[in-house]
């Protein structure tokens, strides 16, 4: 059995005093124990809506509708929120997309280090501060005794991160869920933090859910690829098939948007119009308005994601995707 | 982030506020020390003597120079009193604000954090509260316990019973304030993590989002003491207050009143003075700290 396993998926938000719309819109995702997913989309396609969806700490009024998220074979939808206490944080680390503001301004990072600790493990406090100190030497923070009694303003961006990521570590977790761990870094520090957190995933068989509109550290760090797009998921599979071969339109104009793929001189390709809005899907695939591929059949049916791991009733194939 | 001292170098370069604060640390020092520095126990019946009362001050003719600010029509002197009686006020402003953050901090942390029906609830509550005017609620209630109970049991329990009246008729104050900032800072991704961590409500709340909305707090608790300390001055002077036995300096202004025509000017001046300074010092220093621990109206030299 899988260690995580997400099976249909919504969650949605009220409008108005019946009605609701939907963030998911129906997401499958399974995970093995040490397994590393890239769950990539633009901003609004409810990426960190499934992060917390994972968590059970989708914030109101929003609430999930329908689904089941099992964990180790525990659905954690029915979970006490004293239980589910327990896996937060403990089994189930998140890391946040920007360190300057998701520790807490006015405490030290040994105070924050060590509450996390003790509330997971009963633990004396000397013991609990010999944790800490290892932890962040394991991110590989310099003189990490000192560190513990600084405040986070005193630190750098990436050192913060670092921090971040010591936390995420230090109750031994299971799974890691990263939201865009380095958007917020300056660009020379990112490739150090993102090559950080796959060594320690890699040493100590943590599986890692890495979300990110960055399809290059997806390449470089994970096994799978997930493309979510308005709330559902439009193409799964294995990151090497994906990135040479795509067969959803979506995944493909997403690759050839990379500057890297570009041809000198020519115009940077980019996918026209924007992502709808979730209150105002189109029907039918949610893509049809923006792709080339589009039929009639994609304005009136909802493409299901198929056994090859395609959302889409005219998927590229593999000859024309690697063009 | 507010460096303490960055405070306290703009504290030293702006003399409002050290003014202030050297007129409060005065005062203070005086009401600490009054034991020590008064020159005479105005509680000690044996050191009374009715044939000094009423005397003007020392340089007046017909002073005396044991009692440089008069006397009362005990034969208290206005000093020896304005000093015990300092302290009395501050302890009633510094307690009745103690009862006020604690019952507005919970309050205001409930609301602000869980939100929803319990949020709607209680702001209501303190609606009720705040359209009821404070010195309206404190008169009932202290005529009630002056009914209920002897003039002794009264005069025992009077400092502590005017400290919760003040503090229970004053908390929406702190709750709003709390409430406002902890809506401003619920939503921060530092509370998200830490929910993420696994920490329960109660935690977040104390540990996390309550230290990141001590500013405002700091600002309006030293507003609220002036404020506490004012109208136990007018509860006294309306005689339900502290007992003249053991005056506060709202009692004190009040016991003299009664001469003012008789031309014992003293015995109500003075402590109305050291009222007026007391309070105006602890308000120029609330408005001080405001200005200083807004990051909006912060100068560019910080």
């Amino acid at each position: 059995m899988a260690m995580l396993d997400i099976r249909d998926l919504h969650v949605a938000f009220p409008r108005g005093k019946k009605d609701e719309v939907e963030a998911l819109r129906g997401v499958d995702l399974t995970l093995e124990k040490g397994e590393r997913l890239g769950v990539v989309g633009e901003s609004g396609a409810g990426k960190s809506m499934l992060a917390f969806a994972i968590l059970n700490l989708i914030a109101e009024p929003g609430r999930v509708s329908a689904g089941r998220i099992t964990f180790h074979g525990e659905n954690l939808l029915e979970l006490s929120e004293r239980d589910i206490r327990g896996i937060r944080g403990n089994r189930i680390s998140m890391i946040f997309q920007d360190p300057m503001v998701t520790l807490n301004p006015v405490l030290t990072i040994g105070t924050q280090m060590i509450e996390t600790l003790k509330a997971h493990r009963r633990i004396s406090e000397a013991e609990a501060h010999r944790l800490c100190v290892e932890k962040l030497r394991l991110v590989a923070i310099p003189s990490a005794e000192s560190r513990m009694s600084a405040y986070p303003h005193e630190l750098s961006g990436g050192l913060r991160q670092r921090v971040v990521i010591a936390i995420a570590l230090l109750t031994d977790p299971e799974l890691i869920i990263a939201d865009e761990p380095t958007t917020a870094l300056d660009v020379t520090i990112q490739a150090e933090i993102m090559a950080l957190i796959l060594k320690l995933c890699r040493e100590n068989d943590v599986a890692l859910i890495l979300i990110t509109h960055d399809l290059g550290v997806v390449a470089e760090v994970t096994e799978r690829i997930m493309i979510m797009y308005a709330g559902k998921c439009v193409e799964e599979g294995p990151t090497r098939t994906i990135i040479e071969t795509p067969a959803h339109p979506y995944t493909y104009g997403l690759l050839r948007a990379l500057p890297q793929n570009a041809v000198r001189g020519e115009k940077l390709y980019q996918i026209p119009g924007a992502m709808p809005p979730i209150t105002a899907l189109p029907s039918g695939c949610a893509y049809h308005p923006r792709c080339a591929r589009a039929t009639d059949r994609c304005r009136a049916e909802i493409p299901a994601l198929g056994p090859e791991g395609t959302a889409c009733f005219h998927p590229l194939a593999p000859a024309e995707a690697a063009s | 982030m507010i460096s303490w001292r960055g405070v306290f170098k703009r504290f030293l370069s702006d003399p409002v506020a050290m003014a202030a604060g050297l007129v409060l640390l005065v005062l203070v020092l005086m009401a600490a020390l009054a034991p020590l520095l008064a020159p005479q126990n105005p509680y000690d019946l044996m050191q009374l003597d009715i044939m000094d009362s009423e005397m003007p001050p020392a340089w007046k003719p017909g002073g005396d120079e044991r009692f440089l600010l008069g006397t009362d029509s005990q034969g208290r002197g206005v000093l020896s009193t304005i000093m015990y009686g300092t302290g009395i006020s501050l302890l009633i402003g510094l307690g009745a604000v103690v009862v006020q953050g604690v019952l507005g901090i919970t309050i205001g942390l409930l609301a602000g954090y869980k939100g929803g029906w319990i949020d709607a609830f209680l702001m209501r509550l303190a609606d009720i509260q705040l359209s009821l005017s404070t010195l309206m609620m404190a008169i009932i209630a202290l005529a009630l316990f002056n009914a209920a109970f002897d003039a002794n049991t009264y005069a025992d329990y009077a400092i502590i019973m005017l400290i919760v009246v003040i503090g229970v008729a004053e908390w929406p104050k702190f709750a709003r304030t709390v409430r406002s900032s902890v809506l401003g800072e619920k939503n921060k991704e530092y509370v998200d993590a830490a929910r993420v961590i696994g920490l329960p409500a109660r935690r977040i709340m104390w540990g996390h989002i309550l230290p990141n909305t001590l500013t405002p707090v700091l600002v309006i608790s030293t507003i609220q003491v002036a404020e506490a300390i004012m109208i136990e001055a007018s509860l006294s002077f309306l005689g339900l207050g502290m007992p003249t036995d053991r005056p506060s300096l709202g009692s004190l202004i009040r016991s003299g009143f009664e001469f003012i025509f008789s031309g014992s000017w003293w015995i109500t001046f003075y402590p109305a003075i050291v009222l007026v300074v007391l309070v105006l010092a602890l308000n120029l220093l609330g408005d001080w700290l405001r200005d200083v621990l807004n990051p909006k109206l912060r100068r560019g030299d910080n």
